[in-house]
């Protein structure tokens, strides 16, 4: 193996480059991004970035001292065009560019809601870079009104930090509750409840029918009839993997670019990694939108680039700060059968524990980082305590991971 | 430079593969008590604000309890992404049961 291309600057494919050196890896790494920046950390650009200016070299996962030292060749202003997957090549702008081996950690797209609801009104925004979040930022210094469409960690966070800059906030969700996809009934409740104390305005099975402005918008209708003044509006309502690349050379995709156990893809030497990619989970095709998926996804395509041939299996990790909760989750909950409750050590911490049966499925943790490890530990190395024990405040949890 | 050895905390405060928080100077520092012995480094991740004392001990490796970022307490060298700073460490001794971090003035 001589050479390397990863298609993507995130923290995916900077994940890959840095594996690869770390596993002595000699041969050349070339990293093709498309925002001109150093890879950079997108969590902060939904919770701490907005509630000030943001910094543009805050969030730089490594100096570029870094990239020379490594030699990690980074091209962070150049898209890439076209895959010819038999001369193995990536078409760029004015050259074809030769690889052994091909990674695409090619991320994914913010949904936008449909031009029949915009209407062509400016104060829209999407958040996915740091460019996204300057926007917003930098709209929240003037706006009044902020409405936030969607229900979700993305929705919810931009919708802590506006209420922090003193905007009035309506957030919207169409299901029947915020965080329908991602979390439990009940902490769903405790992030509702901790949104209702700071005045944000929660609607839930609620759409937006459409905006009302000229040029500028100014509110919208909302699936029920009702009007709300908006000034600024953030979409929310979930990302696209982006395939056309994948798509256009004829590797297979299916909501994400299809890869094997491995994270390969349907074509030999070429990988996927990231929210991108779409692989085989407990008898299911899933993608994993996560810091946790996007570092170690990308470090077992670098192992297996080096012939390790090692199978991707993780332990599925999230986190989300809004207000004063820093929510921690761990493990997947569908086709949980039962919650159980554990009180924290401080009145504002608490854990849920999702079981099937006896069986440990996951944890949602809230205020108390010292139980998520645990939490984790236990999912990780599949031990499901007895729920009555979990349940049971006295018990430490640390014997219940050594037991 | 000379030392400058400050009492942490009792030998037995600190559970064996565990670790503790302690301040010393106005200055949070976390104890660790691994196969290896008593090692001490600073009490906060580098990567964002998380408290080591809440995170996971196996063998000589802290996890941090908030991303995940792991450190060897032996050295403060970095293991795993996110974190890319290595943890400031601090030397320890144990003397009649007590622990002892020399701590720079």
């Amino acid at each position: 193996m001589r050479n390397v291309a990863i298609v993507g600057a995130g923290l995916a494919g900077f994940s890959v480059a840095r594996r690869l050196r770390e596993l002595d890896y000699t041969g050349a790494i070339t990293l093709f991004g498309d925002e001109g920046a150093l890879p950079y950390d997108r969590p902060p650009l939904s919770k701490g970035s907005l509630k000030a200016s943001v910094d543009a070299s805050g969030a730089t996962l490594r100096p570029s001292e870094f990239f020379e030292e490594n030699q990690i060749a980074l091209r962070p202003s150049e898209p890439v065009l076209g895959i010819d997957t038999t001369a193995r090549t990536l078409q760029l702008r004015g050259e074809a560019f030769a690889f052994d081996a091909l990674v695409l950690a090619t991320g994914a797209t913010p949904r936008a809601l449909p031009n029949a609801i915009i209407r062509g009104l400016h104060g829209v925004h999407g958040l996915r870079t740091l460019a996204d979040a300057q926007r917003i930022s930098q709209a929240f210094g003037t706006a009044q009104h902020a409405l936030i469409v969607g229900g979700g960690y993305i929705g919810l966070e931009v919708a802590a930090a506006a209420a922090e800059r003193g905007l009035r906030v309506t957030l919207i969700e169409a299901g029947p509750r915020i965080l329908g996809r991602v979390a439990g009934p009940p902490t769903a409740d405790a992030i509702r409840a901790a949104h209702k104390r700071k005045g944000v305005d929660i609607r839930e099975g609620v759409g937006l029918s459409a905006l009302v402005g000229t040029d500028q918008v100014k509110g919208a209708i909302l699936s029920d009839g009702a009007h709300v003044a908006a000034d600024c509006v953030i979409v929310g309502i979930g990302i696209d993997p982006n395939v056309t690349l994948a798509k256009s050379a004829g590797l297979a995709t299916e909501n994400g670019i299809l890869v094997d156990p491995t994270c390969q893809t349907s074509q030999p030497g070429i990988w996927a990694a990231g929210d991108c990619a779409a692989f085989p989970m407990a008898d299911q095709i899933t993608r994993l939108e996560s810091v946790g998926n996007a570092i170690e996804m990308g470090e077992v395509v670098a192992a297996n680039i080096m012939g390790q041939s090692r199978p991707y299996a993780p332990t599925a990790w999230f986190w989300s700060d809004q207000f004063d909760l820093k929510l921690q989750m761990v493990g997947l909950s569908p086709g949980y059968d039962r919650i159980v409750t554990r009180p924290g050590v401080n009145p504002d911490a608490i854990s849920h524990w999702y079981y099937a049966g006896e069986r440990l499925l996951s944890v949602d943790i809230i205020n108390e980082p010292k139980t998520y490890i645990i939490a984790k530990r236990l999912i990780e190395t599949g031990k499901s305590p007895p729920p009555a024990q979990i349940a049971d405040q006295s018990v430490n949890l640390k014997v219940l991971l050594k037991s | 430079m000379s030392s400058n050895w400050v009492l942490a905390c009792a030998a037995n405060d600190v559970d064996e593969e565990d670790v503790l928080g302690v301040e010393l100077n106005g200055q949070k520092l976390a104890v660790y008590n691994t196969p290896k012995g008593f090692f001490a480094t600073d009490g906060i991740c580098t990567h964002e604000v998380a408290q080591l004392e809440d995170g996971l001990v196996i063998g000589t490796v802290i996890e941090c309890p908030l991303h995940q970022g792991r450190f060897d307490v032996t050295n403060g060298k970095a293991l795993s992404a996110p974190v890319c700073v290595d943890l400031k460490t601090y030397p320890t001794k144990v003397e009649d049961g007590d622990v002892y971090i020399d701590v720079p003035v």
